[in-house]
This record gives C-alpha cells, structure tokens and sequence, in this order.
C-alpha cells in the first residue's frame, strides 16, 4: 500500500469514526431513580430524556432531580391510591440520535406513561413520533422551537404535528422578539451583531429575534454563525468588532455563548452578549470569568424565586439534598411533570394497566389547569403553555439578577 | 488594512496551535508510516494534565511562576501517555499490515477521551474512590487555571488587539520550531532520526536503536502537542474532553496540507490553514457560516495541483 492510500484510507476511517462517536451511547449516569415502589403497589414509571453527562448536564440533572422530587410529592400525598410513580431518567447527551435511542426505551417499556424531557429541541424532533406512536404523553420544560408544536409554519399556518406534545416553556417566537424589545427599547441599542450555532435552536431563536428588532426599527450590523466543536472565535470577533454593534444577540448554549464572551472582551469588543435560556445557567459566568457582568439572558416565566411557590420547590428542592442544583429548567420540569401526575389522576382512576392509561392520559392533559412553581400551568390547542412571561437577566456581582418581568403580548 | 492585519494574528494564533499539533503527526509519519489519529486526544491529555498540576501543587495560584511547572506537568502527563500508547498500542503491531494501527489508533483516541470524560474525577477503577485534589468533572467544560502575566490585559498595537495568550502561542511554536530544527540537523540522535526515516533496516545495522528513536518521535510530538494543550487552556479559559478531536483533525489537515513527513511543511501548513480560516471569515463570500467550504476547498486544490502538500513530503516511500 502506497503512502497516499494511507492517507486516503485514513481519512476514510476518521470520518466513519466521526459518524460512530456520534452514535455511541453513552449511558452510566441513568441509574438512580427517585423511589422504589412499595410492597403491592402498582408501578407507573415517568420517564426523563435530558442530557445527563456532557456540556449540557448542568441543566440536564437539575431537569431529572426536579422530576424526582415531583414524583416524590405525588407518592408521598397518596393522591394516585395505590399507584405508585417511578422516574426512569435517560441519557440523551443533547444529541438527536441518543435521544431517538431513549425514547425506543422508553417506549418499549409497558409502565411509562409520559415523558418529561427534551432539553434541546433538536432531540425533541426525533423523540416526539417514537412517544406518539406509543401514545406516551410528553411534555417539555425546555424546547423553544415554534415548529414542535406549530408545524413547519408556525406564523402563518400552524397545525400541531403531535398530539402527546406539549410544553410548560414559552417558545423562540415569543423569546427572540422579547429580547429584541427589551434592547431596542429599554437598553436603546439601536445596532448589533448577531451569532448563532447553526443548532436548531440557536437559529430559530437569532430568526425570530432579528425579524422583530428590525421591525422595530434597530439595525443589524452582521450575521456570523460559530463552529459548536470550536472554542476559538477571535476571527469571527475580529470580524464583528469591524462593524462597531453596541451588543451582540447570540443564539445558542452556554458551553460556547460563554467562551465567545470572554473572546470578545479579551479581543477588544467590550459589548454585552445577549442570549436565551440556554446561556442562562450559573455555568455560563463561572466559564466566562469576569467579563461576563454586564451580559444580558432571556428566560421563560418570573424568576422561580419571586414566586411564593416557586420559592417552597427551590426549598424542597433543596431539602431533598440532590447533587446538582435546579438550573434554569428545574422549576418547569417539576411542573411538566406535576401536569402529567395531574393528567394521571383523572387517567389511572379505572385503568387496569399503565398502557390502557396511555391514550387517557394525553386527553387528559388538555384540561389540565393548576397554579405551579413557575405560575399558571395550561395548554392551549397547540401544546403550548398559555402563560407567555418573560424575565430578562443580568450578570451583576457574580450572579444572575433579574431585571426585567413582562407578560408578552 | 487594520483589520487584515487583525485576522492574520488571529490566524496566526490559531495556525499556530494547529501547527503544534501538525508536528506530532509529521515525526510520527515520517519515521513509521502510521497515521496517529490519537495525536489529538493528546493535546487534550497535555491540557488536563496542566490542570490536574495545578489542583496538586498550587490550587488557585496564578502567579507567573506557576506556568513552568504546568508546562511540565502538561509535557509529563502526554510524554508519558503517548510512550506507553506507542509501547503497548503500537510496537506489537510495528509489522503488521497498516490499516491495522490505524484502527488501533482510532481505539484509542476514542478510550482516551472516554477515561477522561468519566475517570478524571473519578478514579475509582485505578487508585481509589476518593477525590484528595477536588479535580472537577471532566464530563461538562472545565475551566482551566488562569496565570498572570499570560491571561491578563491584551495589548492594543494602533487598533490591532494581541492577546497575551496569543503572543504566548507564537512564541511556543517558535521556540519549539527552533528547538526542533537544531535537534534534528545538529544532535546525534537528531541524525540517527533521519537515518531510521530514510531506511530502518540499513540503520538498525549502523548500530542505531530503532525502537528508541521511535519512542523519542512519539514524545517529541506529544511534548509539542502539550505545549498547545496549554496553549489553547490559557486562551479560552476552558477545556473539555472532546477538544482533541476537532483540532487533531485540523492539524491531521495542516500536516497534509504542508506535506506530510516534513516538519517544516507541518509548521507552515499550520500557519497557512489558520490564517486561511481567519481570513475567509472576513472577506470571503459568506463571512464565518462558510469558513470551513473555503478552507477546504482551498485545501483540496492545494492538494490537487500539489498533492505531496506545499513543501513537499519527505518520506522515502517504502510501499
């Protein structure tokens, strides 16, 4: 064999290694579940799909353990008679083809009767036909893309693609644009720059921030994207400094908003960097030090705090003596998965076993109504949540502080 | 012409790890014809190597005494990994057919990140359950220590912004460019590592030890490539385990690119392939969404018109 066969077979095998990593489960966290049903009692197990190793696990676990102490509550209560819930948390590692893997598993398991999960709503698109096919509700506390509820045109000709699908967080075409009033209204920054990580999620979120901020009238100086794999972005902040934005809208996860921050202040763009929920994450200021004061996060709801509610779940949470805290999600997996327990009530009352349930429970959810952590839970025809309020935060001292609470309308 | 100026630093401190890297495959290749696609996940051993020396001996230190001993550290943990991969991975399968460690290589690339992703916190299969130096999980980004003097204010030359890490970069690359020329050409062992390059057989016979001049490749590259690990720690702040991959195949890239064998063309295809990307993202059609189609594609006609890579390979083609 020649040297340039070498090279060429090498290169072979390093892309089909590229496809294989991507494939590889990698399971070993999943394991611990939040209650071992009691003696007799009949088990209905709600599953978790969340990223619990890699970047996103910060947010991942704190999804899992919130659904844990939900799980919890309900037993305790004794609400369910002798049902008795089990949390079967999985992996998805925030990649569609390990989340596809979870959701079979899930499926295939006759006492799952919903779902709380995905983080990222890149997995969510291959996760939703495997649950719906198995008639496994599933609710989100954290996909923001319009399309998973809305179909491919949300704005102008929504139709709900699945009917087990649902979610207890607003969406990017409420995100994006709220993050464009807040900056052109009340920041007064006329022109910025915007950057996005080429995932579903970070595009649709730049989309529709960048549709409304150029209606209100702001300028957008340049568009750049990133490489996700990539922690180097000096070029792309030479690039952006070039064109003088008074703040940059980034679109995307705290993993990379939070280098490029440090980036841009390091390399001379002293401008605040404006995210989503993905960025809002206690990480992001521990990875970007201290340039990062002055950086701006939109996240769903009113802060889980300044609610009296969401106040006893930070206690609880707390109380419950869990490894990781509750992250950004934590509040709206709890109620995710306090609207599947509710839904169950009304499902399980006459239900011999779990997958008789199934069908009853999607139904079910569609009247669902409480009062939960993050405020008024309920679905409307879509699956969307029907409270539409948004927090805009701050990095001040170390931490976030919220300094902005609007309903959108 | 600020702003040129601006992306060729920026290329040039990005090339410059690129071409740290490169030379890890280049001395490898050139000496046993072997692909070693777990030079990646050696940069990334070197950085939490650093790391990890840093939690030991000083945690939360950074005064300027401090980057040294995690130059060391960072250069012991990957000599160390890379010697016993090559004497265990490697060696046994000196004469076997090549695709064999090339597969190897892959393996291990892909066990290395995995025992670092999981055991770097967790040691419990190797020494013990416990956690003395509060290493944190490697399973999320780590941040990296911070040195002062290195990590601190940049420097703003008439608009053109140098990072101080950026500069330590360079700096790295040209010494160790230096370094690696003079051994090579002016030492013994240099010498007997060009003689084992060109013909194994007939040096083995002049009485030169093969197996050691291949294990000096392995850690001369693994040194160099640790040299960047800390290089690229200090300039984002983090590191992670899979950080390996993505820059092991762009410095795999460079090496062809600059002709693979030839240290000098791992060097400079290094430089050309960051300043390329920096480039492209601002003055190519497309901005940064298209960095990577006109690197490429650039790198394709390269190779096409010019396919033993802009200083030619140097290897003696034993086929």
């Amino acid at each position: 064999m020649n040297r340039r066969s070498v090279i060429s077979t090498g290169a072979t095998l390093l892309v089909a290694s590229m496809a294989l990593t991507a494939c590889g489960t990698r399971g070993g966290d999943s394991g611990g579940s939040g209650d071992a049903g009691g003696s007799g009692d009949k088990v209905v197990k709600i599953g978790v799909i969340s990223p619990l190793s890699g970047d996103l696990s910060a947010l991942g676990l704190g999804i899992q353990h919130s659904v844990e102490l939900a799980a919890k509550q309900a037993n305790e209560s004794g609400d369910l008679g002798d049902w008795k819930i089990e949390v079967a948390p999985e992996d998805d590692e925030g990649k569609p083809e390990v989340g596809k893997n979870a959701a079979s598993k899930l499926a295939s398991d006759k006492d799952v009767i919903g779902v709380v999960g995905t983080l990222n709503s890149s997995v969510a698109g291959p996760v939703q036909p495997i649950l719906d096919k198995a008639k496994i509700t599933m609710v989100s506390p954290a996909n923001t893309n319009p399309t998973l509820t809305r179909g491919a045109k949300p704005v102008d000709a929504p139709a709900r693609t699945y009917d087990n699908y649902f979610r207890t967080c607003t969406t990017d075409d409420v995100q994006g644009p709220f993050a464009a009033r807040y900056l052109y209204e009340k920041a007064g920054i006329k022109e910025l720059a915007t950057v996005h990580d080429k995932k579903t999620y970070g595009q649709g979120l730049v989309d529709a921030f960048s549709a409304e901020y150029k209606k209100l009238g702001g300028k957008i100086v340049a568009a750049e994207t990133i490489n996700p794999d990539e922690d180097k972005f000096s070029a792309v902040v030479s690039s952006l400094k070039a064109k003088k934005p008074k703040a940059v809208y980034y679109g995307g996860e705290y993993p990379q908003a939070a280098p490029l921050s440090q980036q841009m202040k390091a390399g001379g763009l002293d401008v605040p960097l404006m995210g989503g929920d993905g960025i809002f994450s206690g990480e992001y200021i521990k990875l970007a030090g201290k340039g990062s004061a002055g950086d701006l996060a939109t996240s769903v709801g009113a802060p889980t705090e300044s609610l009296e509610a969401g106040k006893k779940f930070l206690d609880d949470y707390k109380a419950a003596g869990y490894s990781d805290p509750a992250e950004a999600y934590g509040a709206y997996a709890y109620d995710a998965a306090t609207a599947i327990i509710n839904a169950m009530k009304v499902s399980l009352k006459d239900a011999e076993t779990v997958e008789d349930a199934r069908q009853a429970t999607i139904d079910a959810m569609k009247d669902v109504s409480f009062d939960g952590v993050t405020g008024k839970v309920a679905f409307d025809e879509y699956g969307d949540t029907k409270t539409r309020i948004l927090t805009v935060y701050e990095v001040k001292g170390g931490a976030w502080k919220d300094v902005n609470t609007e309903e959108f309308k | 012409m600020e702003l040129v100026a601006q992306q060729i630093v920026n290329g040039l401190t990005i090339g410059s790890l690129y071409a740290l890297i490169a030379v890890g495959y280049t001395v490898v290749y050139g000496i046993i014809q072997l692909i070693n696609f777990a030079h990646g996940e050696i940069f990334m051993i070197g950085a939490f190597g650093a790391l990890s020396t840093s939690l030991i001996l000083f945690p939360g230190q950074t005064a300027l005494w401090t980057l040294p001993l995690i130059l060391i550290g960072a250069v012991a943990a990957a000599v160390a990994v890379a010697v016993v991969m090559e004497r265990i991975a490697y060696r046994p399968l000196r004469n076997a057919p090549r695709l064999a460690p090339l597969i190897t290589a892959i393996g291990i690339s892909v066990f290395l990140q995995e025992l670092v992703r999981v055991g770097y916190n967790d040691p419990t299969l190797f020494i013990s359950d416990a956690n003395p130096f509060d290493f944190p999980s490697a399973k999320q980004k780590v941040v990296f220590p911070r040195v002062d003097g290195i990590s601190g204010e940049s420097f703003d030359l008439g608009g053109i912004i140098l990072q101080r890490p950026a500069i330590f970069t360079v700096a790295c690359l040209a010494i160790s460019a230096i370094w690696l020329w003079y051994y090579i050409n002016r030492t013994r062992s240099g010498r007997a590592m060009q003689a084992v390059s060109q013909d194994p057989d007939t040096a083995r016979l002049m009485g030169i030890n093969v197996d050691r001049i291949i294990v000096t490749a392995f850690a001369i590259g693994a040194a160099l490539a640790a040299v960047a690990g800390v290089a690229y720690g200090l300039q984002t702040t983090n590191i992670n385990f899979k950080m390996g991959f993505i820059y092991g195949l762009k410095a795999f890239t460079a090496a062809v690119l600059g002709g693979i064998g030839n240290i000098q063309g791992a060097v400079v295809g290094g430089l050309v392939l960051g300043i390329l990307e920096s480039i492209a993202i601002q003055y190519f059609p497309g901005g940064s969404p298209w960095k990577d189609i006109w690197a490429f594609s650039i790198l394709i006609l390269v190779l096409v018109f010019r396919p033993q890579g802009i200083m030619g390979a140097k290897v003696v083609d034993r086929a």
